[in-house]
């Protein structure tokens, strides 16, 4: 009804004027100081900081264990969705909203509980430990930590487009002879797949971000099990606010690509099944 | 909109539907080993670990647990987090408004990017949150040198606590109010300010109602983070006790000093939090889509 110059509502330039300003001062501004910080640094310096052995070491653990730890969430993600979705079962509601955990629970208490857990003295780290596998204190336990906090995101994309998916694919597909599990690999699978990728990559940039709950269960050995946020922390507590500032820059440009991504995935999610996600 | 995959959106139920149907029904086994599959990696990873936080915190005693919530450096953790969350909330809470207003009934260029930009937080790692307000309130930063000389201190003080927590919370509630509000329109609106209410008045009686349940899930996640951050407020704070430290601080402190009982006895009210926050977050979900239920039925 109403054009661009034609406005009858009120306050669009107080509106959009405090968006700007409260955006700007608490994101942009600071965010800005990040990389203005890292163009004081020569090319060398830069480029020696970000490529040092210890930091590419915390890179490889950082995506390795965050890439790991998104794929598992995406199989068992699917899985927890579908059994959510197309089956009833007692107990369903209270899975159903204790999924969401993870965003609700305090990161370093889900560090602590899950360091006591896995732990070689915990419930699942006792029963590990005569195998010869430890969790706790290495490696595997950064893939833990990574698994429990990305666990939300693929259920929650997927579970919509799976509860919003017509019956009549797959009675056309029965009807034309197909078995459950053609129907789901050639009908279900692909209807699903945009929102499946859009809950890997969620749950691979939220993990790599991850601090909280990874200190507690990681031992944080140099080279080993060190993450690139803990880099930046230790650096930060040697006063080297370059070194921590660089780092910082390489892991804010990857958190941007990620998020172009991510917004590219959604957008094919939501014209793949006509909803917005 | 990347970062928090859980979005306020109506959730029909349709398994029973899925069920009754030969066409979608899958054998009882494939049935019982998705689910027995799902539960138990469901338990592994999200049950037991709820449950370690309450043995673990009453491992010494009902006593203990009491001592450590009351004594005087946890409580006052207990009242900084809570510091914390009352003054971003609301602080988000105002911008999240104010942004999907403009957003929604309003076209402009670079609409867009703009909610991109609003979404932007969920995508930074806390700790470059908690670095950025070091860059710029620190003592090397921006405003070091002038807020030294007047003797303000925002790092390692409670100020850039409360900066740090209000970046990591900023995209909460815009994000849940601006697809809503986008896909309301602005007819109501409209039809209201014609009819010759003030902006205030059309807000108060037409958006509000309108928003109510969406507002009130956004502020609801917002403070759940608002109350729980570690990464960013860790790098802002000092670690100074009973003046600079949060509650999931406090939990840390207390963790490296070997002291488990306690820490897991603050970290039992950080986890009975996140509790409320699921059934409180649940209960709004099903309140919001039941009038539209009603209306479906009769």
């Amino acid at each position: 009804m109403s054009g661009v110059n034609k406005r009858v509502l009120p306050g669009f330039g107080l509106s959009l004027g405090f968006t700007l300003v409260y955006l700007s001062l608490i994101v942009l501004i600071p965010l800005s100081a990040v990389f203005i910080k890292t163009s004081t640094m020569s090319w060398q310096e830069f480029w020696d900081v970000v490529t040092a052995p210890r930091v590419v070491a915390s890179y490889k653990l950082t995506f390795g264990a965050s890439f790991l730890a998104a794929l598992i969430n995406a199989v068992f993600g699917l899985l927890l969705a579908w059994g959510l979705t197309r089956y009833t079962f007692p107990g369903r509601k209270i899975v159903d909203a204790l999924i969401d955990l993870p965003f609700a629970l305090p990161t370093a208490v889900a560090g602590i509980a899950l360091t006591a857990i896995y732990a070689k003295n915990g419930w699942v780290g006792s029963l590990l430990e005569p195998l010869g596998i430890k969790i706790a204190f290495g490696p595997p336990g950064v893939l833990v930590a990574l698994t429990f906090i990305g666990l939300p995101f693929v259920v929650r994309t997927v579970q919509p487009v799976l509860e919003d998916l017509e019956t009549e694919y797959e009675e056309a597909a029965a009807s034309l002879g197909a078995t459950r599990w053609q129907a789901f690999q050639h009908v279900v699978f692909p209807a699903l797949f945009p929102a499946l990728l859009t809950g890997f990559a969620l749950a691979f940039a939220r993990a790599v971000g991850e601090y909280g709950s990874v200190v507690f269960i990681a031992g944080n050995i140099p080279m080993v099990s060190e993450i690139t946020p803990l880099i930046i922390i230790t650096k930060l507590e040697q006063f080297d606010y370059k070194g921590a500032t660089a780092i910082a820059a390489v892991m804010l440009v990857i958190s941007f690509v990620l998020l172009l991504v991510i917004n590219g995935l959604q957008a094919w999610t939501a014209r793949r099944t006509g909803r917005a996600v | 909109m990347a970062g928090v995959a859980a979005t306020f959106d109506a959730r029909p139920d349709t398994a029973s539907k899925f069920e009754a149907n030969p066409a979608t029904r899958d054998a009882p086994w494939v049935k019982y080993l998705i689910i027995g599959l799902g539960l138990s990696y469901f338990a592994i990873f999200l049950l037991l670990p709820l449950i370690a936080v309450f043995v673990e915190a009453f491992r010494k005693g009902v006593g203990t647990y009491l001592d450590a919530l009351v004594e005087p450096d946890a409580l006052a953790a207990i009242r900084l987090t809570l510091l914390a969350a009352a003054i971003s909330v609301p602080l988000n809470l105002i911008f999240g408004i104010s942004a999907a207003w403009a957003i929604a009934k309003f076209q402009f260029r670079g609409k867009n990017f703009l909610i991109t930009l609003i979404d932007l937080p969920f995508s930074v790692s806390p700790v470059v949150a908690g670095l950025i307000y070091v860059l710029v309130f620190g003592m090397q930063g921006w405003f070091g040198p002038w807020l030294r000389e007047h003797d303000i201190k925002v790092i390692f003080a409670v100020p850039g606590i409360v900066l740090a927590t209000i970046f990591v919370t900023f995209p909460f509630i815009a994000r849940e109010l601006i697809p809503l509000m986008q896909a309301q329109g602005r007819d109501e609106e409209e039809a209201s300010i014609s009819l010759g209410a003030s902006g205030f008045q059309t807000f108060w009686r037409v958006t509000l109602p309108n928003i109510k349940w969406a507002l009130l899930y956004g502020v609801i996640l917002c403070n759940a983070r608002a109350m729980g951050e570690f990464g960013a407020v860790s790098v802002v704070s000092g670690h100074i006790r009973g003046e600079t430290n949060t509650m999931p601080l406090h939990v840390e402190i207390l963790y490296n000093e070997y002291q488990f009982a306690a820490a897991f006895a603050v970290a039992s009210l950080l986890a009975l939090l996140a509790l409320v926050t699921l059934i409180l977050k649940t209960y709004v979900e099903w309140r919001a889509h039941r009038p539209i239920a009603r209306e479906e039925v009769s």
